[in-house]
């Protein structure tokens, strides 16, 4: 059976992807940011999944307000990026692991979520950013350490689905993954956030304090976050800062006994408060003995 | 939408309607071919996808808070801004009536 190792979440700030094209990762402004990844890369090399699940927004590369879906799942054996409009190197594909892919949509729809299925989906700098922090000398070299299955939710378009629902998402794509009949190690990755608005008269809103709730219960009490509303987390985090969503989905699919083992969290990139944490997940006793 | 969060407004179903036109033409400039064509022509290109003249005299303007009140979402108008080599910073100072770099500085103070 597939196991759930854990779940890694981070900020996907377009400019990333510029100083990493720019080789500024030591830059004053950024080396608080990027030093926080030390911790991620030596957790991977000693973990080495082979799968990620990658709970992230797309922000009009795949999908336009012609057809919004709420959830989306990709289900391709590869992943193409392309140009985004803002002079942001253009990745190479990322393989992805179709096979996986038909499971959970077989299970998340007998789950009653009725996702939409994409056998094509172009994938943006919410994937490719987290990707690149991850596995920086990979990007350069001939393959990907792991595949990936990405799942979108829609913070775009309101009305957006509830906090709590994409948590019951995130739990539906855990069991899921746990009942997968691959013997394969699966990581979850949720992208975006924390607290940040580009538009409006309040463009540059950051609520730290509100963040630092967020990270402390995302660990500790996940269901506290999901009695907020999406008109609260708006109000809170910002109008961008709902794409904690996915930050949402990544915990609900680790089933287990999860335990923080990094943390990292700074202002501001670009508009941006940055974060990125780790979190293990450990089989509980009533899934070991079973 | 009324607008019950201060300087913010919710990109609902109604922006999402009014603002249809202007963000599918910012959804166009996905592509370099396309934003090389509005630069040449941008009345003919406004025209091509049929902006509302509210849509069209902020776009003409390069005025972010004009294009939001017209249904543009930040998403899609970041891509417009990036015709002209300006970034989310450049949108956040000029929506909110500060230079470059006191906008910066609001959000290092964020941090602190």
């Amino acid at each position: 059976m597939a196991t759930i190792i854990g779940g890694i979440a981070s900020t996907h700030v377009p400019a990333i992807g510029k100083a990493i094209a720019e080789n500024k990762q030591n830059d004053a402004y950024w080396k608080p940011f990027f030093r926080g990844f030390d911790f991620v890369h030596d957790w991977l090399a000693r973990k080495k999944p082979d799968i990620a699940v990658v709970f992230s927004n797309d922000h009009g590369l795949n999908f336009f307000l012609d057809k919004m879906p709420t959830f989306a799942i990709g289900a391709a054996s590869e992943y193409r990026s392309e140009d985004e409009g803002w002079s942001i190197p253009v990745s190479r594909p990322i393989p992805g692991d179709a096979t996986l892919s038909w499971h959970l949509i077989d299970a998340l729809v007998a789950d009653e979520f009725d996702v939409t299925t994409c056998q094509e989906m172009l994938i943006d700098h919410a994937i490719t950013i987290p990707m690149k922090l991850m596995w920086p000398g990979e990007w350069s070299g001939e393959t990907w350490p792991v595949k990936i299955v990405p799942i979108s939710i829609n913070t775009v378009q309101h009305p957006l689905p509830s906090v709590a629902r994409c948590f019951k998402l995130g739990r539906s794509v855990g069991r899921a993954v746990e009942a997968y009949p691959g013997d394969v190690r699966v990581m979850i990755v949720g992208t975006g956030g924390l607290s940040h608005q580009l538009d409006g008269e309040r463009a540059g809103f950051i609520n730290k304090e509100f963040d630092q709730l967020c990270l402390d219960k995302i660990v500790s009490d996940p269901d506290a976050l999901t009695r907020y509303s999406i008109h609260d987390w708006v109000k809170l985090a910002g109008s961008q800062g709902v794409e904690f969503l996915n930050w949402m989905a990544m915990r609900g699919a680790l089933t287990g006994h999860v335990t923080q083992v990094h943390c990292n969290y700074h202002i501001p990139i670009s508009n941006t408060a940055a974060a990125t944490i780790v979190l293990e997940n450990h089989a509980v006793a009533a899934n070991a003995a079973a | 939408m009324t607008q019950d969060i201060p300087g913010t407004t919710i990109f609902d179903g109604e922006e999402a309607q009014k603002g249809f036109a202007l963000n599918r033409m910012c959804f166009s400039f996905n592509s370099a071919e396309n934003r090389a064509a509005f630069l040449k022509d941008e009345d003919a290109y406004c025209t091509k996808f049929d902006l509302s003249d509210e849509q069209r005299i902020a776009v003409r303007r390069r005025n972010v808070g004009d294009m939001i009140k017209a249904g543009g979402n930040v998403y899609y108008l970041a891509k417009l801004a990036g015709i002209f080599g300006l970034n989310v910073q450049d949108m956040g100072a000029q929506q909110t009536g500060m230079s470059l770099h006191e906008f910066k500085m609001k959000l290092v103070a964020a941090g602190k």
